[in-house]
C-alpha cells in the first residue's frame, strides 16, 4: 500500500543525532588521494586569484560554545547531516536538535548593524561567508528562514 | 464574505490578549485538555495514533474567522491581494441546504486522508502520509506538477505562486512547490494543538475538537463513537481524519 | 521487391535557413516565456489555484498524444504488412520523437521547479499512473530509437517487424497512461472515467496522422519531391476513419456522463452553458475540427484536391487543440461537488463557482514553441539522416 517512497531513502532511520556519514570512515590513502586532487584542482582554478590575494572567508563566530559536531566533520559533511535530518524529520517526526537547521541557524545568526540577524541576502550571513567564497549556491532558504524565530510570531497559545 | 472587519476586531483583540494574558475570552469555552503528552524528540510519529479533527458546525458561525487568522499567523501566510493564487491552506464556508434552507457555516481545510488521493497521484512521492495519519508535502523532492491539486476532492492543496520571505522557521514554504494544511504538524509533536483548534476554543466558538482517534479514551473518538459524523466525499472512501457533525 | 531510396534533405538553403530561423525564433521566444513565468512565480499566467494546468498542458498533452499518433504510418508498415506504408516509417518514428521532445519540453518548463527534474527520474512513487508516464515516455525514446536504427540500417531488415510490434504496442500503452491521467482522478466529474484511456489512443491517432500529412506535404513540396496521389489518398482515407473513431468515444464519454445523475452538472456546463468552452466543443471541437473535415476527405470532389486534404488536416489539429482544452481546463473551471445538496452561499475560496481562465501570452507562446521545437528537429533530422524517400510516385 504504502508508495515506496514513503520509505526513508537510502539512509537507516535514526533515534538520536549519533549518525556520522559512511565516507567518514574511508580509508587514508583514498581520503589523501582525493585531498590531493582537491588541492590540485585548487590550485589550477584559483590561482591567478591567490596571486593577487583573495582573503579567506571570514567565518563568524558562533553563539554557542561548541559545535555539534568537530568542525573539520563539519565543513566537509554538514549537507549529509542536514539532509540526514532533513528526512528524519519531514518524514518521521523525529524533532532532535543536534543536527537541525533550524538549530544551526539560531547558533550561527549574525546580528546586522540594526542589531537583528542578517538574512541569506547578506553576505555576513554564516552560511554565505564560505559557500561566496567556494561558488556554491544554496537552495535551502527559498523555503526555510535564513533567521532564527522572532520571539512572539507564532499564533499565541 | 465580512472578514475582513472580523479580521480587524480579532487583530485588537490578540493585541489586547498579547497585552493582558489573562483576559477571558468570553465567548464559549469547552474545557478540553491537551491533545496529548508531547512525543519524545527521538521517536518517531507512530501508527498507533491517528490525529483527527471533529469540527461542530452547529457552534461555528458565519461571522468567525478565528481559525484562518490564527493559521495565517502561525504558519506565516500572507497574501498578495489575489485571492485566485494566494496561499489557501484554510477556509470559511457558507453553506445553505437547497431543500430545508437551512444554513451551515465551517471552516474547510486538508481532510488528512487515511488513503489521500494527493499521495496516489504524486509522480516522486513528496505528497506523503505520516504514520500517524498526518498529510504533508515534502518540499524537498516536490517538482510543482500541481497533479495532487487536479486529484485533491477538497481544493485543499494551493501552488506556491510567488516568491515567500519571511517564513516561520517552523514552517518552510517556498515557490514553485504545493502545500496545505499540515495540522501543525511542529506543533503537534511538541504536544499542542494545531493553531486553528486553538484559537478557535479561546477566540471563537469552541467548534473544533483535535485528537487521537486511534485512543478511545480521547474525547474525540468518544464523540465520534457517539453522535453521527460526516465525511466530506465519503462515497470516494478515502476515511478523512476531519470529521464534520450538524451538516 | 523494389527497394526504396532515401536521402537526406539539402541544408543550409535559403527556404532551410528561412525555417529554421523562423522555428528557432519561436523556441527562443518560448524559453524566454519560461523563464518569465519561472522568474516571477505562476502568477503572471492565468493558471490558479483554481485552474491549475493551463495552456500549457493543453499544448503538452496534444503533442504527447500526437507524438504517439505519429508513430502509427509505420506501425502500418511494419506491424500489419501494409506495404504502401513502409516507405514512411522513418519519417513516421522521427516525427513521433520529435512530437514528444516538443511536449516534454513545455510540461517541464511549466513545473514550479524545473531544476528539479532529476527528482523526477530518480524518485518514483509507483502507485502514480504520473510517474508511469515518466518511464513510458523515456521508454519510448528508446524503444522508437531502436525501431529506427532497425528501420534504416539495410543490415538489420529482419528485425522491423518485431522492433516495430514493440514500439506498437508501447505507444498503446503510453497514450493509455496519458489517458489515465485524467481518467484516475477520482474526485472530478469531468474525468474519473475508463473510457479516458481509448479516448486518448483514438484521438492520439487523429492528431499523429493530420500531423504527419501536413509535415510530409510541406517536405515534399518545399524539396520538389514528387508525392503521389495514391499516397495521399490513403492517408486522407485513414484520417477520416480516425476523426470518426474520436466522435465515436467523445460520444460514448458524454451519453455516460449523460446517464448518470451526478454528472449532469459538468455535462450542461460543457454541452449547454459553459461559454467558451461549450462554443469551443461545439464549434471548434465538433464543427470545424471533425465533420467539416470529415466531408472535405470524404466528398468525391473536394477530397481530389490536395490543399483540401491539408486543410482537414489543419482543421484537425485545431479541433484537437480545441477538444484538450475543453478537457483540461473546462474540467478544472468547473467546480468541485465538495457537499452535495448544499448550496454554497460564501466561500474563502470560490467553492462551487466556475473559475475564470485566460491564458496570457507567456504561456501560450512556450505551448507554441513545443510545437516549433519539434517541427525544428524534424528539419534537422531530415537534413542530416536519411529520412525521406526520393520519390513517393505512384508506381505504374
Amino acid at each position: 500500500m504504502a508508495p515506496f517512497s514513503s520509505l526513508p531513502r537510502k539512509r537507516e532511520p535514526i533515534t538520536g543525532g549519533e549518525w556520522i556519514p559512511a565516507c567518514a570512515g574511508m580509508t587514508r590513502k583514498v581520503r589523501i588521494a582525493l585531498g590531493l586532487l582537491g588541492v590540485l584542482f585548487a590550485v589550477l582554478t584559483t590561482a591567478p586569484a591567490v596571486a593577487e590575494g583573495v582573503p579567506l572567508p571570514a567565518i563568524p563566530k558562533a553563539k554557542g560554545e561548541k559545535c555539534v559536531e568537530e568542525p573539520q566533520l563539519m565543513r566537509r559533511y554538514h549537507m549529509e547531516f542536514l539532509g540526514h535530518q532533513r528526512d528524519a524529520t519531514m518524514r518521521q517526526g523525529i524533532r532532535t536538535t543536534r543536527h537541525s537547521l533550524k538549530e544551526c541557524i539560531s547558533c550561527h545568526a549574525v546580528d546586522g548593524t540594526d542589531g537583528k540577524p542578517v538574512t541569506i541576502k547578506s553576505e555576513q550571513h554564516f552560511c554565505n561567508a564560505c559557500h561566496s567564497y567556494a561558488a556554491v549556491r544554496i537552495d535551502c532558504f527559498q523555503c526555510h528562514a535564513s533567521t532564527p524565530e522572532v520571539p512572539g510570531r507564532q499564533a499565541a497559545r | 464574505m465580512s472578514n475582513k472587519a472580523c479580521d480587524a476586531g480579532r487583530r485588537d483583540f490578540l493585541k489586547a490578549a498579547a497585552a493582558v494574558v489573562t483576559l477571558a475570552p468570553g465567548v464559549t469555552l469547552m474545557s478540553i485538555p491537551a491533545a496529548a503528552a508531547p512525543r519524545p524528540a527521538d521517536q518517531p510519529a507512530s501508527a498507533t495514533q491517528r490525529w483527527g479533527l471533529l469540527v461542530d458546525t452547529t457552534r461555528c458561525t458565519t461571522d468567525c474567522t478565528a481559525c484562518v487568522s490564527a493559521c495565517r499567523t502561525e504558519n506565516g501566510i500572507s497574501g498578495h491581494g489575489r485571492p485566485a493564487t494566494d496561499p489557501q491552506w484554510i477556509r470559511k464556508i457558507e453553506l445553505r441546504n437547497e431543500t430545508t434552507g437551512a444554513t451551515h457555516s465551517l471552516p474547510m481545510m486538508c481532510q488528512h486522508c487515511a488513503n489521500p488521493p494527493c499521495v496516489d497521484v504524486c509522480p516522486t512521492g513528496a505528497s506523503f502520509k505520516r504514520a500517524d495519519g498526518i498529510v504533508l508535502v515534502d518540499r524537498h523532492t516536490c517538482i510543482g506538477c500541481r497533479y495532487c491539486m487536479m486529484a485533491c476532492p477538497y481544493k485543499a492543496r494551493s501552488f506556491v505562486h510567488e516568491d515567500v520571505e519571511d517564513q516561520r522557521p517552523d514552517v518552510p514554504r517556498g515557490v514553485g512547490t504545493v502545500e496545505g494544511c499540515n495540522l501543525c504538524v511542529a506543533r503537534v509533536d511538541a504536544g499542542g494543538l494545531p493553531a486553528c483548534v486553538e484559537s478557535c476554543r479561546s477566540n471563537g466558538n469552541g467548534a473544533m475538537l483535535f485528537g487521537d482517534l486511534n485512543d478511545p479514551k480521547s474525547e474525540i473518538a468518544q464523540r465520534v463513537k457517539t453522535y453521527a459524523t460526516t465525511q466530506l466525499r465519503a462515497d470516494l472512501g478515502l476515511d478523512t481524519g476531519v470529521r464534520y457533525q450538524g451538516i | 521487391m523494389k527497394t526504396v531510396a532515401y536521402s537526406e534533405v539539402q541544408g543550409l538553403t535559403p527556404g532551410w535557413m528561412t525555417l529554421l530561423g523562423g522555428l528557432g525564433a519561436l523556441i527562443a521566444i518560448g524559453l524566454g516565456s519560461a523563464w518569465y513565468m519561472e522568474h516571477n512565480g505562476h502568477y503572471v499566467t492565468g493558471m490558479s489555484n483554481q485552474v491549475v494546468w493551463g495552456m500549457p498542458h493543453v499544448f503538452a498533452v496534444f503533442l504527447i498524444v500526437a507524438a504517439s499518433g505519429a508513430l502509427n504510418v509505420a506501425s502500418i508498415g511494419s506491424v500489419f504488412g501494409k506495404t504502401a506504408y513502409k516507405p514512411l516509417a522513418p519519417l513516421s518514428g522521427l516525427l513521433a520523437l520529435a512530437l514528444l521532445v516538443g511536449g516534454l519540453m513545455v510540461l517541464v518548463l511549466d513545473l514550479g521547479r524545473p531544476d528539479r527534474l532529476t527528482v523526477a527520474m530518480t524518485h518514483f512513487n509507483f502507485k502514480s499512473i504520473f510517474a508511469w508516464n515518466v518511464i513510458l515516455y523515456t521508454g519510448f525514446f528508446a524503444v522508437v530509437a531502436v525501431y529506427l536504427w532497425m528501420l534504416m540500417d539495410r543490415r538489420m531488415g529482419g528485425w522491423v517487424k518485431p522492433a516495430g510490434f514493440a514500439a506498437f504496442l508501447w505507444r498503446l500503452i503510453l497514450t493509455t497512461g496519458t489517458g489515465s491521467i485524467f481518467g484516475f482522478l477520482v474526485a472530478r466529474d469531468a474525468y474519473n472515467s475508463a473510457v479516458m484511456a481509448p479516448l486518448f489512443i483514438a484521438m492520439s491517432f487523429s492528431f499523429g496522422l493530420a500531423i504527419f500529412i501536413l509535415v510530409l506535404m510541406a517536405a515534399y513540396r518545399w524539396t520538389d519531391r514528387p508525392l503521389g496521389d495514391g499516397i495521399v489518398r490513403i492517408l486522407k482515407n485513414l484520417l477520416g476513419v480516425f476523426i470518426a473513431a474520436v466522435l465515436y468515444f467523445v460520444a460514448v464519454q458524454h451519453l455516460t456522463n449523460l446517464y448518470i445523475t451526478e454528472r449532469h452538472g459538468i455535462e450542461a456546463f460543457i454541452l449547454r452553458d459553459g461559454g467558451i468552452y461549450t462554443f469551443l466543443f461545439w464549434g471548434v471541437q465538433i464543427v470545424l475540427g471533425s465533420l467539416l473535415p470529415m466531408a472535405l476527405l470524404f466528398h468525391p470532389g473536394l477530397s481530389a484536391s490536395r490543399a483540401n486534404v491539408a486543410l482537414a488536416s489543419l482543421l484537425v489539429i485545431v479541433g484537437g487543440l480545441a477538444q484538450v482544452y475543453v478537457i483540461i481546463i473546462g474540467g478544472q473551471a468547473y467546480p468541485l461537488e465538495i457537499f452535495p445538496g448544499m448550496e454554497v452561499v460564501a466561500s474563502g475560496f470560490f467553492d462551487g463557482q466556475v473559475a475564470a481562465y485566460s491564458p496570457t501570452a507567456a504561456e501560450t507562446m512556450l505551448g507554441i514553441s513545443g510545437f516549433a521545437l519539434a517541427m525544428a528537429i524534424v528539419a534537422v533530422g531530415a537534413t542530416v539522416l536519411r529520412f525521406l524517400p526520393v520519390s513517393l510516385a505512384d508506381e505504374g
